[in-house]
Order: structure tokens, then C-alpha cells, then sequence
């Protein structure tokens, strides 16, 4: 998430800092920006020529309701409710989209996906005065088209096995899918070189570049984000939730107590709001844990079920989301006078999470701020009155969102059942035999089968 | 590869170069919207730079001294080319780890000359910084790369050393955790003036890393499925590089491509024919040898390399019935060939087809920044990345192809997967492979 400036006070003053802070940096970067052939000295010539500065005027974009509720106040007040209103509207958001199921929260992260794609280009396009190449945004939609398929249908392979082994068409497309996903990237690589224009070789590289740097942080980490999703809600929602609290402690202690300031970067952080961020999420993680834990529809892994043709969530809770008992040490105990205590092993991991969350999803944040002052941006795009773009929320996530990923990889799961089945019916039948009879010989050895007296096999 | 052209003598060449340049750029100087303004202005004195004839070594110099400036010039470009193929046999010849060394060695020259590029376009050299972030990051992402192979296909030796058990246990949070470092690194890295700079180096480096790092791990990848999976692809590619300039040499007339003018489409057509013959050649004389068809094995016990194996169905001679005019033109009713031949086919027409548009891609690319080679190492022929540019879609196309239509999925890492799971995951897996079996009639039950 953004710095979070006082947005009502805050364009014209900050406007006049970037101009005089980046002035010797483009001087610096001539080469890369076209519209800067002249202006080395002048920083006013540089924004309007290369990047239009557009103030984000917020209330321009306030619904016309919400500007006569608050009309009567203070515009310093104004500014602060409009975005306490939308802080709580994609809160609500956020909440009926868990309960209409996974469904729609993997529509909802396609949806936002898309949206960042197109504001990181549009960013772009208007760095690079790129509008008047008309191939360049076919082409980034056809490469974001190519990874999204890519991805979607590995995943589609991995969690939808017994829909597709019934159906011949996307067996053929599973079976020879890298193959395909191959070739399309392949006919748009070739368009790009094909739509090489004389005078335009390095802005076309330069929006190539981007592209493709984009589409890597965009769309990898969404599609993490669903596969985390699949492991189970609360392995979706607990890191979102995490990250959200975490922007809001650390902005309510900031103004509170704040007083040293954090990073050169992002002015308005303090080390007060992040400290004071650190310990309220970890306490927030710990008791949401314990809330969410204790429903299946949230700690079950999804899955299709091809009979009824929906995903559903149910199952065994495995040994992480059931109540264990600790001793606490003794230390802990004088305190407390309690001998144990019940926790659900989840809790333990969301400490992880949230530790996380705290010290270096800001960090996302940072590198998101640099990026706007390197661009002179003020925010990503219009979107969301008093927020700014998708990607102004989301900037935090995206670290998140791939910890989560290796997390439960390195800890939490193994291998998935239905994609080891599925590659060893791929197999020769050969490699088949002899995988059986290792594993026969394996679970004999365990226990699990009876031994090979007693078993006629 | 690049466009091959005559590379005459030093000033020759630069002025050639600078007035195809400028002739190209002129509409360009013309412009009021800067596009190429400001990029002829500051570049033109710093990166005309490349003066290949100075590389070369004195004993060629001397050797050359007697001959006109142009077939000197010629003859260098030879003997360098006959010393690369050479080279290339050599390392064949040493075996997979020397193999998969070359390949290490090579990435990380190319990965410097791109980075080198990005710090003479940027001005980046007074951020100190950079260039040890992109080198971390180079061993972050190689560190990843290398350990996922070094699991999948030396899991028995993984598996008894403790402390590499636990590397590859944790390889992912490991990767993962360096990044973030660099990533961290970076953030605080960021200096006041220099933002846009500093951004565009990031992602310079990472476009880079994407390109060149994970193409070289398919490149190993390839080759550990056999040695002729890394041998036939490369060959396909250098073959094609040289007949299409022969052709082109010879009978030229048609130009092919705005971006590099001295393609020709006879070059193309009589480069993709001659390119799918010698594939097939190729694949015969090498399918033969267990040395090169059978998948690189790590031997616990030995602790070395081998290749030794069955030859896979791909690799044995069968016969084809030839369709009836080919029957009849050659009075042969059948022809024996390894299918393996036929597989050649696709990857030679690939490494025609699209190889080249690797090529059109770098040189694009040595147009937009204004630049005559990616570097100096191999005189006569430039940089390391100007020789291996259209190796690259190859390798990708290679990996996918076997992945596709060849192999199914590793037996063993299939094993060690299962073995991962919970017990009664297992029990489930195995059930239904009990099932799939015997419906298929290949197990039979005893009662």
C-alpha cells in the first residue's frame, strides 16, 4: 500500500519536491526518455513533456453522493471520511466476496489482475509516448492472453483431473498444453519483431521490456495468490487480512505517536507506526487464526467435484487446525499461572505470516513509492476515490502472496495426491509396473499393506 | 546469429557501419519528437566502439599479413569459426560435466555483455550498487535453478548427504529468502536523483536473467535427456546460420527483412533445405551410439557421469513404408530409419524458421541502442551473445518438444513424490494404480 498522505493538502506541495528532487536524475537518463531532448534544467519542461503530472484530484472522482454527505465539513475532514467510507466499502467488499465462495474470489482475482496489468502499461504508454504505435497494446494484451493461459491451464490440469480425463478436447489440450502455450508466445514474439518500426526500435524494445517485467510480477503472483487459494481459504484470506491490518496500524500509530521518521523513500512512515504495526498484526493474525480455524469452509483444501459439477470444501481438518495443547515455559507460567494453553498449530504459522506481513510487505510498499517518484506519478490510476488504482492497494500483496506460496510448499503440504496420480498414469506402462512394485514394497515395510504371505499378490 | 556481414578493415567497417546507421536514422535526426534526438547525440561518440580486427591475435595477424584487407578479414572470420566447431567437438568429447560447465560459463559471459550494454546506455557505472545487485541476483536465480536439477537427478546422493537434505528440503524458502535480500538491497539502494535510472537497471537485469538464465537451464535440462538433445538442436542452428550465408553468398538477390538488410530469401529457403538434410544425417550418425542417445545418469557409487543405458524405441531402426511415388523414384519399397530422424525433421525446421527471428530480435535490439556488437571476446564475430542469439528460442522449443511428445514424466521423481505424501495418500495412489493396471491386463491377480 501507498504511503498514506494527506491527500487533500498534499499535490501541490509534493508535486514541487519531486520536480526538484528528480531534476538531476533525468538529466542523468536523457537517453532513455525521448520526450527530455531539451530540458535539463528545467524541471516543469520535463514533467509536462514526458509524463503528464496528473494531480490525482480524488474528489473529481467521488461519487456524487458521497460529496454531498460530506459537503458540510472541513476539507481536511472531507478527504479523511471519503476514505474511511471506501476503506469499509472494500472491506464489506472483501467479505461477501469470501462468502459467495471460491468461485467468484478466483473471478475477482482474474478481474484485478487484468486491472494492474493495465494501469503498470498504461504508465507506460505514457512514459514512452507510446499511444501512436497502435501494435503495442495488441501486444501486451495478446502476451497477458498467453500467460494467463498458460497458467490457468496448468492449474485447470492440476485441480480439475476427473473433468478433464472425461472429456477428449481437454485431454488434448492438457496433454500437449506447454506445447501450445509455447507457440502462442512464440506467434506474438514473432509479431513483435515483425512490427519492428525504423525510427522506433528502442521505445519498442523498451515497451517489450515492460511488458514482460509486468506480466512477471503481475500475473505470477495473482496465480499464486489462486493457488494458495486452493489450498484453503483461510491460507487466502489470513495473509490478505494480514497486509490490510498491517497498513492500518501502522498508519494509526503513526499518527499517533509517530515521530522518527522511517525511510528517505516514503517521508510520512515512521518507525513508531511500524513497530507499532508489527505487534498489532501479530496479535490480529493470532486471534483471526483462531476465528477462521475452526470452520471447514475455510481450512479444506477446494475441490471440484465432478459429480455436481461445483467446488466445495470439505473434508478431514488435517493436524494443523486442530486444537493442541502447549506447555508454556516457565517463565511464561509465572506470568500467566496457566499450565498449558490451546492453540490451534495454525496459530503458530500465522505468527510466521504475519512477521512477514509486517517487516517486509512494507518493503513492497517502498519499492511501489520509488517506482511513482521515479515515474513522478502520483498514483497508479483514478480507480478507487481517495485510494487511487488497484495497484496502489495491492503493491503489499504481491510479496505476500508468494511467501504464502513457498511457505506451504517448505512446510505445511507435500506433493498434491491428483497430480502425482496423474503423472503416473502418463507413465510407460513399464515405468508403471515398477513403480507399483516399489511402492508395494515400500507400504509392506510400513505396515500398510500385509505382508506378501498373507497377500496373494 | 547475427547477420553476417563483411567486416572488411577497422575504419572501413566503422564508416560503413556509421553511414548505414545515419542513413537509417536519418528520417529519425529529422523529427521534432526527440525520439532519436537524444539518442544519436550522446551515444554516437561512446558506443561506435567496436574495432574487431584489434582483438585478434598476433600470430593470425602475422599469418594474414601478405593478404588483401577483405579476404584477411574473410579468412580470420574462418579460422575462428573452424576453431569454435572444434572447440565444441572437444567439450563433446570430455563428457556431460564439462558439458554443463561450457554452459554455465557461457551464460554468465552473456549475461555480462547485456548488463554491460545496460550500463553504457544508462550511464549507470557511478551507482556502485548495481552492479553488485545484478550479479546477486544472477546468483540468486542460478542458486535456484541449479538446485532444482541438482534434486531431481541426483536424489540418491542428496538424499544420504544431512546437509544437503536439508538444502533441498528447504530449497525454495532458501531461493526465496535470498531474493527477498536483493530485493530488500535494492529498496534501500534507492538514491534520491537516480530513481528512473535505478528502476530501469532492475528491470534490465531481470529481463536479462529471464532471457539467458532460464534458456541455459533448459539447455541442461535438455541435455541431460541425452547428449544428442543438446548436440543436434545447436548443430541445427550453427548449420543454418552458415548455409543460409552461402546460399545468400552465392545467389542472393531478394531481400528479406527491413531489419537486416542483408538477409535474402534465397538464403533463407536454401539454408532451411539444406538445414533439414543435415539434420537427418546428423541424427543418423549420432543415434547409433549409446554415448549420446542414452539420458546422462549420476552414478552414486562411481560418482561420476555415465551413459549407459537401452537404447529407447526413438533410437532403434525401424522401417517405414515409403509412400508410393517415393517408391517409385527410388525403387526402394521401405526405408529403415530411426524415428528419432523424423523427430530431426521438426527441429530443423524449426531452427530454420524461427532461429532466425532470434537473430532479427538482436539485431533489432543492436539497432535500438545504437551498438555494432554485443561485445569483443571472438574476433571477427563479436560477443558471446552474438553468436548463441538464435540458440536461445531453440533451447526453449527443445525442452517443450520433449516435454510434449517425448518423455512422459521422470519415473523417479514420480517415486519421490509419492514418497513424500502422507500414508494414506499413498495407500489411495496406490489402490488406483492397482486398478489402472489391472484393467490394463498388465498385472495380473493372483486370486
Amino acid at each position: 500500500m501507498t504511503e498514506l498522505r494527506m491527500r487533500g493538502k498534499g499535490a501541490d506541495p509534493d508535486s514541487v519536491s519531486e520536480n526538484g528532487d528528480n531534476k538531476e536524475a533525468d538529466g542523468g537518463d536523457r537517453l532513455g526518455l525521448p520526450g527530455e531532448a531539451g530540458g535539463e534544467g528545467d524541471g516543469d519542461s520535463e514533467s509536462k513533456a514526458d509524463t503528464p503530472e496528473v494531480p490525482p484530484s480524488t474528489a473529481d472522482n467521488t461519487p456524487h453522493f458521497l460529496n454531498k454527505a460530506v459537503e458540510g465539513l472541513n476539507p481536511r475532514w472531507k478527504n479523511w471520511w471519503i476514505r474511511g467510507v471506501l476503506s469499509l466499502a472494500m472491506i464489506s467488499g472483501f467479505f461477501m466476496i469470501i462468502y459467495l465462495g471460491p468461485i467468484m474470489l478466483i473471478l475477482v482475482v482474474m478481474t484485478i489482475q487484468i486491472k494492474c496489468f493495465q494501469e503498470i502499461i498504461d504508465i507506460g504508454y505514457r512514459v514512452y509516448h507510446s499511444y501512436e504505435l497502435p501494435w503495442f497494446r495488441t501486444l501486451s494484451w495478446y502476451f497477458l492472453i498467453c500467460v494467463n493461459y498458460f497458467f490457468y491451464g496448468e492449474t485447470l490440469a492440476e485441480y480439475f483431473g476427473a473433468l478433464v480425463q472425461r472429456e477428449d478436447s481437454l485431454q488434448f489440450l492438457v496433454r500437449y498444453h506447454r506445447f501450445i502455450s509455447f507457440a502462442f508466445y512464440l506467434a506474438g514474439f514473432c509479431m513483435f519483431v515483425l512490427s519492428l518500426v525504423k525510427k522506433h526500435y528502442r521505445l519498442q524494445f523498451y515497451m517489450f521490456a515492460w511488458t514482460h517485467v509486468t506480466l512477471l510480477i503481475v500475473v505470477t503472483q495473482s496465480h499464486l495468490v489462486i493457488q494458495n487459494l486452493f489450498e484453503g481459504m483461510i491460507w487466502f484470506i489470513v495473509p490478505i487480512s494480514i497486509v490490510i491490518c498491517n497498513d492500518i496500524m501502522a498508519y494509526l500509530f503513526g499518527f499517533f505517536f509517530g515521530r522518527t521518521p522511517l525511510i528517505k523513500l516514503s517521508p510520512k512512515k515512521t518507525w513508531e507506526g511500524f513497530i507499532g504495526g508489527f505487534f498489532g498484526t501479530l496479535v490480529f493474525g493470532f486471534i483471526l487464526a483462531y476465528l477462521l480455524a475452526q470452520f471447514q469452509y475455510f481450512v479444506c483444501p477446494v475441490e471440484y467435484n465432478s459429480e455436481t459439477n461445483r467446488f466445495t470444501a470439505e473434508c478431514e481438518p488435517s493436524d494443523i487446525f486442530v486444537m493442541h495443547q502447549y506447555t508454556l515455559p516457565s517463565t511464561v507460567q509465572d506470568i500467566l499461572t496457566w499450565k498449558t494453553v490451546n492453540l490451534y498449530p495454525y496459530q503458530i504459522h500465522s505468527v510466521a505470516l504475519s512477521t512477514f506481513g509486517s517487516l517486509i510487505g512494507p518493503f513492497g510498499g517502498f519499492f511501489a513509492s520509488g517506482f511513482k517518484r521515479a515515474f513522478k506519478i502520483k498514483d497508479f490510476a483514478d480507480t478507487i476515490p481517495g485510494h487511487g488504482g488497484i495497484m496502489d492497494r495491492f503493491d503489499c500483496q504481491y510479496l505476500m502472496a508468494t511467501f504464502t506460496h513457498v511457505y506451504i510448499a517448505s512446510f505445511i503440504r507435500g506433493p498434491n495426491p491428483s497430480k502425482v496420480l496423474q503423472q503416473l498414469l502418463v507413465l510407460q506402462p513399464k515405468q508403471q509396473l515398477s513403480v507399483f512394485f516399489t511402492m508395494r514394497d515400500r507400504l509392506r515395510d510400513r505396515g500398510i499393506l500385509p505382508p506378501a504371505a498373507t497377500d496373494p499378490m | 546469429m547475427t547477420e553476417l556481414r563483411h567486416r572488411g578493415t577497422t575504419e572501413n567497417d566503422l564508416l560503413y557501419q556509421q553511414s548505414e546507421d545515419k542513413g537509417s536514422e536519418n528520417e529519425g535526426k529529422a523529427e521534432k519528437d526527440g525520439v532519436s534526438d537524444s539518442e544519436t547525440k550522446p551515444d554516437t561518440g561512446l558506443l561506435e566502439v567496436p574495432v574487431p580486427a584489434d582483438d585478434t591475435p598476433e600470430v593470425l595477424n602475422k599469418a594474414l599479413s601478405g593478404l588483401s584487407s577483405r579476404w584477411k578479414n574473410w579468412w580470420v572470420r574462418g579460422i575462428l569459426t573452424l576453431a569454435m566447431i572444434s572447440f565444441f567437438f572437444i567439450i563433446i568429447y570430455l563428457g556431460p560435466m564439462v558439458l554443463m560447465l561450457i554452459v554455465l560459463c557461457v551464460q554468465i559471459k552473456c549475461f555480462q555483455e547485456i548488463i554491460h550494454i545496460g550500463y553504457s546506455v544508462y550511464h549507470s557505472y557511478h551507482l556502485p550498487w548495481f552492479r553488485t545487485l545484478s550479479w546477486y541476483f544472477l546468483l540468486c536465480v542460478n542458486y535456484f535453478f541449479y538446485g532444482e536439477t541438482v534434486t531431481d537427478y541426483f536424489f540418491n546422493l542428496v538424499q544420504r548427504e544431512e546437509p544437503l537434505r536439508i538444502l533441498s528440503k528447504y530449497h525454495r524458502l532458501i531461493s526465496f529468502a535470498l531474493y527477498l535480500t536483493g530485493f530488500c538491497m535494492f529498496v534501500l539502494s534507492l538514491l534520491k536523483k537516480h530513481y528512473r535510472l535505478q528502476f530501469y537497471m532492475f528491470g534490465w537485469t531481470h529481463v536479462t536473467l529471464l532471457i539467458v538464465v532460464t534458456q541455459s537451464h533448459l539447455i541442461i535440462h535438455n541435455l541431460f535427456e541425452g547428449m544428442i538433445w543438446f548436440i543436434v538442436p545447436i548443430s541445427c542452428v550453427i548449420c543454418n546460420d552458415i548455409m543460409a550465408y552461402m546460399f545468400g553468398f552465392f545467389f542472393g538477390r531478394t531481400p528479406l527483412i527491413k531489419l537486416s538488410p542483408k538477409k535474402t530469401w534465397e538464403g533463407f529457403i536454401g539454408g532451411f533445405f539444406s538445414t533439414v538434410v543435415f539434420g537427418i544425417l546428423l541424427s543418423y550418425v549420432m543415434a547409433g551410439y549409446s554415448f549420446f542417445v542414452c539420458p546422462v545418469e549420476f552414478n552414486s557409487d562411481h560418482n561420476s557421469f555415465e551413459v549407459d543405458c537401452v537404447p529407447s524405441d526413438l533410437f532403434q531402426l525401424q522401417d517405414y513404408a515409403l509412400p508410393a511415388s517415393l517408391e517409385s523414384f527410388t525403387g526402394r519399397p521401405t526405408v529403415r530409419l530411426y524415428p528419432f530422424q523424423i523427430h530431426s525433421i521438426s527441429l530443423s525446421a524449426f531452427a530454420s524458421l524461427m532461429g532466425p527471428f532470434g537473430g532479427f530480435f538482436a539485431s533489432g535490439f543492436k539497432r535500438a541502442f545504437k551498438i555494432k556488437d554485443f561485445a569483443n571476446t571472438i574476433p571477427g564475430h563479436g560477443g558471446i551473445m552474438d553468436r548463441f542469439d538464435c540458440q536461445y528460442l531453440m533451447a526453449t522449443f527443445v525442452n517443450v518438444y520433449i516435454a510434449s511428445f517425448i518423455r512422459g514424466p521422470n519415473p523417479a521423481k514420480v517415486v519421490q513424490q509419492l514418497l513424500a505424501l502422507r500414508l494414506d495418500q499413498q495407500l489411495n495412489i496406490f489402490n488406483s494404480l492397482k486398478s489402472h493396471l489391472t484393467e490394463r491386463g498388465l498385472l495380473v491377480e493372483a486370486a
